[in-house]
């Protein structure tokens, strides 16, 4: 026996809590995949079917067929949400250097009003700013869903999160391309900004998590079809698919399936950066 | 004229100084341009919306009628006169105290488990949180599709075992159960990381010295683990309290705030008034309550972390 199993075996009560857990949170995902696959009589067969059987790969294509919109859905999606991601990265991290390395009257100050904006909540700020929208013919456009929570809450907590980074890198950095003659502008583009990779890294994951799943904005805002974003559509899909599950479900797999890969592949930053945050 | 010819020595020194003085001129507006943006969207997106909210509440605005000044009345019909309203504060605390216990003693007891080094550990941490990164839309269409009344797959298990499964989110006592449920099992994941995180900041020699003075696993866990962590415990408490008061999207998408309005929560009950029947006035009342709750608990929770900032480094 190598000493691996013998270490599973000696723990088996924690391998079965874990299991049991794993299993109930990992399920929906399993049924999600395998009803996506199915041909529609078998969906609702007694008893269930677990696995699908034929595989019916149509299924994907005919979501196109049905929501011929889908791919514009995603596209909305992945575009507002790129454009909110890379906006709050760099602005976030323009104020929060400036917080933490240059020099100003009432910079503190300034700060910690910045900060009382993290606390506002998007659905109290929602209604006057859907009143002025609306005069300014900007809803139903995408610069809802861009530029206020580029610059709103988000991005206060960007900047808190850049300044608390900023802070920690030594100030003989700064001070020599001062000495340099470097403008704070080179100083900021060309040493400080690409030292905050790993702290950017964490707002940049949490931001595009959040604008991908943002779905009261898009609710409010958006009225024509060719607009919708991704979570608007899909429960405008729920509502005109009906009971054609298999169709609601590959129309799911393609929703999660990039933000899944992404996870896959930089978990760890993921979690490291929800642990970081957390205990700020 | 005369003052130049008679102390050159200061003169020069003055030059020096307005030198530096430049630069800290040009620091000053680089300063100032570099958190332009974001000063701007602060009052453009957060201060001037949140007094415009504020003030609209004492008007009855809406997209039928011109708005009038009516005072105090939005909060009095809120308090007074809308049964609605009471049932939405009722149904949002039913929902926070449901899905707080639950998810902060699954996520702590996991981070326990977690906090080994055992082979795998690290899938299961990765299985746990894989739900957080998943569109909660996308979570809550599937979770509807397995507690569907006819042919949903919970009731096609109960069948199995010769059980008539309940018609689960169209049941006014089983829907917010379910909703709470789901919401769980969907967040669960981010509290384990947080404590777990935690759990590995203790210092390993608190153990030790437990251990030689041979204290019991359960001691351990009470009187070193639960105090060292107390921070994290109650910055997962109050953000997924915060949390729980704003939820929207999962009543949304599975209950749409039914049967009848047994899922109304406060955030669905503002975007019902405010974006289905164009009442703003009212809708912005609702909306400061809830900010007035979400102020009071971001300022408790500032207070009584000082309180607690021996345990942080």
């Amino acid at each position: 026996m190598s000493n691996k199993q013998r270490a599973v075996l000696r723990n088996l009560p924690v391998y079965m809590a874990l299991i049991a857990v794993s299993v109930l949170v990992l399920f929906p995902f399993f049924w999600m995949v395998t009803t996506a696959l199915k041909e529609q009589t078998k969906i609702f067969l007694f008893p269930p079917q677990w696995l699908p059987s034929p595989v019916q790969w149509g299924n994907f294509a005919d979501v196109f067929k049905v929501q011929p919109q889908f791919p514009l859905y995603f596209w909305n999606s992945l575009y507002t949400s790129v454009l909110v991601t890379v906006g709050t990265c760099l602005f976030a991290a323009l104020a929060g250097f400036a917080f933490a390395k240059l020099q100003f009257p009432m910079r503190n100050l300034i700060f910690l009003v910045l900060l009382t904006g993290m606390m506002i909540p998007t659905e109290v700020t929602a209604i006057p700013m859907f009143n002025w929208f609306t005069k300014l013919q900007l809803t139903d456009t995408h610069f809802p869903l861009i530029v206020p929570p580029m610059l709103g809450a988000g991005g206060m907590f960007g900047v808190f999160l850049l300044r608390q980074f900023f802070i920690a890198v030594p100030s003989e950095l700064d001070e020599a391309a001062k000495i340099d003659g470097c403008s704070p502008w080179t100083t900021f583009w060309r040493i400080m900004f690409p030292l905050a990779g790993p702290s950017l890294a964490t707002l940049a994951i949490f931001t595009f998590l959040h604008s991908w799943d943002n779905y009261f904005d898009p609710l409010i805002y958006i009225s024509s079809d060719r607009l919708f974003t991704l979570p608007v559509g899909l429960k405008l899909f729920t509502d005109t698919a009906g009971t054609e599950w298999q169709l609601l479900m590959a129309a799911s797999v393609i929703a999660t399936l990039p933000l899944l890969i992404v996870f896959f592949f930089a978990q760890k930053r993921f979690i490291e950066g929800v642990a970081l945050t957390g205990l700020k | 004229m005369e003052f130049a010819d008679v102390k050159p020595e200061p003169a020069k020194a003055v030059v020096r100084k307005g030198k530096t003085n430049r630069l800290n001129k040009h620091e000053k507006w680089y300063g100032y341009l570099f958190i332009s943006p974001m000063v701007i969207g602060y009052v453009v997106f957060l201060l001037i919306p949140i007094i415009a909210a504020f003030s609209m509440s004492f008007t009855n605005a809406s997209l039928l009628h011109e708005s009038e000044f009516i005072g105090l009345g939005n909060y009095k019909k809120a308090f007074t006169e809308d049964p609605l309203f009471w049932q939405t504060v009722g149904h949002t605390l039913y929902f926070s105290l449901g899905l707080i216990p639950l998810n902060l003693i699954l996520a702590l007891g996991l981070a326990v488990l977690l906090n080994r080094k055992l082979p795998f550990i690290g899938f299961f941490r990765t299985a746990i949180f894989t739900p957080v990164v998943t569109s909660i839309v996308v979570w809550s269409i599937v979770w509807k599709y397995i507690f569907a009344t006819d042919n949903g797959l919970m009731n096609q298990l109960l069948k199995l075992i010769g059980i008539t499964g309940p018609a689960w989110l169209y049941n006014m006592e089983l829907a917010m159960p379910v909703v709470i449920l789901v919401s769980v099992l969907k967040n669960v994941g981010l509290n384990m990381v947080i404590f777990l995180a935690a759990l590995q900041d203790v210092p390993k020699m608190y153990y030790e010295a437990a251990t030689i003075d041979g204290a019991s696993k359960r001691r351990t866990f009470f009187s070193i683990t639960l105090p060292m962590i107390s921070p994290s415990l109650f910055l997962a408490l109050i953000l997924t309290l915060i949390g729980s008061l704003k939820v929207f999207s999962q009543i949304q998408v599975m209950t749409d705030g039914g049967p009848g309005t047994s899922t109304y929560v406060l955030v669905y009950y503002i975007y019902q008034q405010a974006f289905k029947i164009f009442e703003f006035g009212y809708a912005s009342a609702i909306a400061f309550i809830l900010f007035f709750l979400v102020l009071v608990l971001t300022i408790v929770q500032w207070n009584l972390r000082k309180r607690w900032v021996h345990h942080e480094q």
